[in-house]
């Protein structure tokens, strides 16, 4: 198998158009929580700012420096988090997280984000695709201490 | 000239397949293979001569301490120190820079004292010395380097002052490849008084070594990375430094007599070596320091320097390649920094390994340099004695992949 086949599973398109042009990757004008995080081993670095209304996350940016996965994974993550409370962002955590270790089935939707389903069969991967879940995680955690 | 078809039979890993490809082991700066002279005498030690050193009245121990004594006294031919005493046992580089930061620089830094260093430097010549500083209130300088990453002397000779105390620089970069003037540093710090730790990870492998010669105050290695086994790291220091320094870990064969409420030390280079020392390791490195005197430490830097040039020259007219330290080979060893078009070097390494292509994605242990080059990380071709031109033309080769599966495609809008 060529080395393009081989490793097709976890370059998918839906993953290197979100690295290539990622979604809300800039500064957001009024965020009310922000957080970062890296990894030190392959220099990852991301970036998370979120702005709540009510009790809604309005909207949510992410940005970095590092490689295509982790890159991607925080474009989709910023789509997915879009007007769910913070509730409904902790399943999502939990639901990709358990995807990124396991590659199992969950039942849940996760749209875009089901194309990082192959990464867990890279392992050394999954650390990449889980670090903006991480700051997500952390800037949550900032903002209810905030409260 | 090296008999390239000799040598790699030496090394059965070489001829090992890595997801279906044949092995391109590229990853020598971070450890080497081993060939069957050292496996086999790592063997051999543990089938015929495993007893503890300096202890024991039979045979087995008097053999073993036999065989790490003439380790050292290889070790100090090796690296042209004047006496086997010169030479300490470690772990490996970080921990022999370390024990120097944990005696002499505790013991002779006081606030407001200089060390000098440069930006090249790997954490483990970076950090000893943070702590160190920090807790003697001294201060950390450094010299400047150019866009290629050579060291700039007249910035050294601004820098060098009558505060320095140590200067502790890479003899090569293990992420540029730069090869550091060491012994115009060493003139410089001298003549101020202060010392000069060359930390020779990179080079003792790659280069003829002579710490006369270099007139270095201490020289710190690693055996893992000089074809020898893991756990063994070598600490030189001039003989009437190491007199004077204080122990490093305190327990067994460190001592002289022991009181209960205290105790005389051992002279160097026991005093510095406490506890059982990782002897087995350490007779397989004298088999690779034979491996190495076969060959000619003359004869694998010319080999490297004619590969190194053709790397440069491959990778220098490849469509995206971003190369990283000194453009002149001679300035350098055969280590190879560089970025991809746009992507990121982890993605791109992982390409490469699916392709048998080993080499290193990330920040090398050097940050600092990161930020100084401006970028999260970098790729690392680093070769060594075994490696091939073909293995070269394997590594351009091997980036159209990477092409194919991050850099064409376009976006879906």
């Amino acid at each position: 198998m060529s080395v393009e086949a081989e490793l097709d599973e976890l370059y998918r398109d839906v993953i290197v158009a979100h690295y290539r042009r990622p979604h809300h990757a800039a500064p957001l004008a009024h965020a009310d929580v922000s957080a970062e995080g890296m990894n030190p081993l392959c220099g990852d670095e991301v970036r998370v700012e979120l702005r709540f209304e009510d009790e809604r996350l309005a909207e949510g940016a992410a940005w970095g420096r590092g490689c295509a996965i982790s890159q991607a994974s925080a474009s989709m993550m910023t789509d997915a988090i879009e007007g769910l409370t913070a509730g409904e962002t902790e399943r999502l955590l939990g639901a990709v997280e358990q995807m990124l270790k396991t590659g199992a089935e969950t039942g849940e939707d996760l749209g875009d984000l089901d194309a990082l389903r192959g990464v867990a069969k890279f392992p050394v991967r999954v650390k990449c695709a889980l670090l903006p879940w991480k700051v997500l995680r952390e800037a949550l955690d900032e903002h209810q201490d905030q409260r | 000239m090296l008999d390239m078809e000799r040598i790699r039979a030496d090394f059965p890993i070489l001829s090992r397949q890595v997801h279906g490809h044949p092995l391109v082991y590229l990853d020598n700066a971070a450890t080497t293979q081993k060939p069957r002279q050292v496996i086999r005498a790592l063997v051999e030690f543990y089938e015929q001569h495993n007893a503890n050193v300096h202890r024991g009245v039979h045979t087995l121990s008097q053999e073993a301490t036999d065989l790490y004594e003439a380790a050292r006294e290889h070790t100090a031919r090796f690296l042209g120190a004047e006496r086997a005493e010169e030479i300490i046992f470690t772990r490996g580089t970080t921990e022999s820079i370390n024990l120097v930061a944990q005696t002499w620089a505790r013991d002779n830094l006081g606030p407001g004292d200089e060390i000098v260093l440069t930006p090249l430097e790997h954490h483990s010549n970076l950090v000893p010395w943070q702590i160190v500083a920090q807790e003697r209130g001294a201060v950390l300088r450094f010299i400047d380097v150019d866009g290629e990453g050579r060291i700039d002397l007249d910035s050294a000779r601004q820098l060098i002052g009558q505060r320095t105390r140590l200067v502790a620089v890479a003899q090569m970069s293990n992420v540029l490849g730069t090869i550091a003037p060491v012994q115009a540093l060493a003139a410089l710090a001298h003549a101020q008084g202060a010392l000069i730790l060359v930390d020779g990870a990179q080079s003792a492998p790659h280069l003829p070594v002579n710490v006369q010669a270099l007139d270095c105050d201490f020289f710190a290695c690693s055996a893992h990375k000089m074809l020898g086994p893991t756990g063994v790291g070598v600490l030189y220091g001039r003989r009437r430094l190491l007199k004077q320094m204080a122990p490093y870990q305190a327990g067994g064969s460190m001592i002289a007599r022991v009181e209960l409420e205290h105790s005389t030390y051992a002279p160097a280079p026991t005093r510095f070596e406490a506890g059982t020392p990782n002897f087995a390791d350490v007779a397989a490195f004298d088999a690779a320091l034979d491996y190495l005197d076969a060959l000619g430490m003359d004869a694998v830097r010319e080999h490297e320097l004619a590969l190194t040039r053709y790397a440069l020259r491959r990778l220098a007219s490849s469509p995206g390649v971003t190369l990283y330290g000194p453009r002149n080979a001679e300035q350098r060893g055969a280590v190879i920094a560089f970025n991809y078009r746009d992507l990121h070097p982890h993605d791109v390494g992982m390409i490469l390994d699916h392709q048998g292509i080993a080499v290193r994605a990330g920040h090398h242990c050097a940050q600092p340099l990161m930020r100084l080059l401006d970028v999260p990380a970098v790729l690392r071709a680093s070769f060594y004695l075994y490696n091939t031109e073909a293995e070269v033309d394997a590594l351009v080769g091997g980036l159209a992949a990477a092409d194919a599966l991050l850099g064409r495609r376009e976006p879906a809008a």
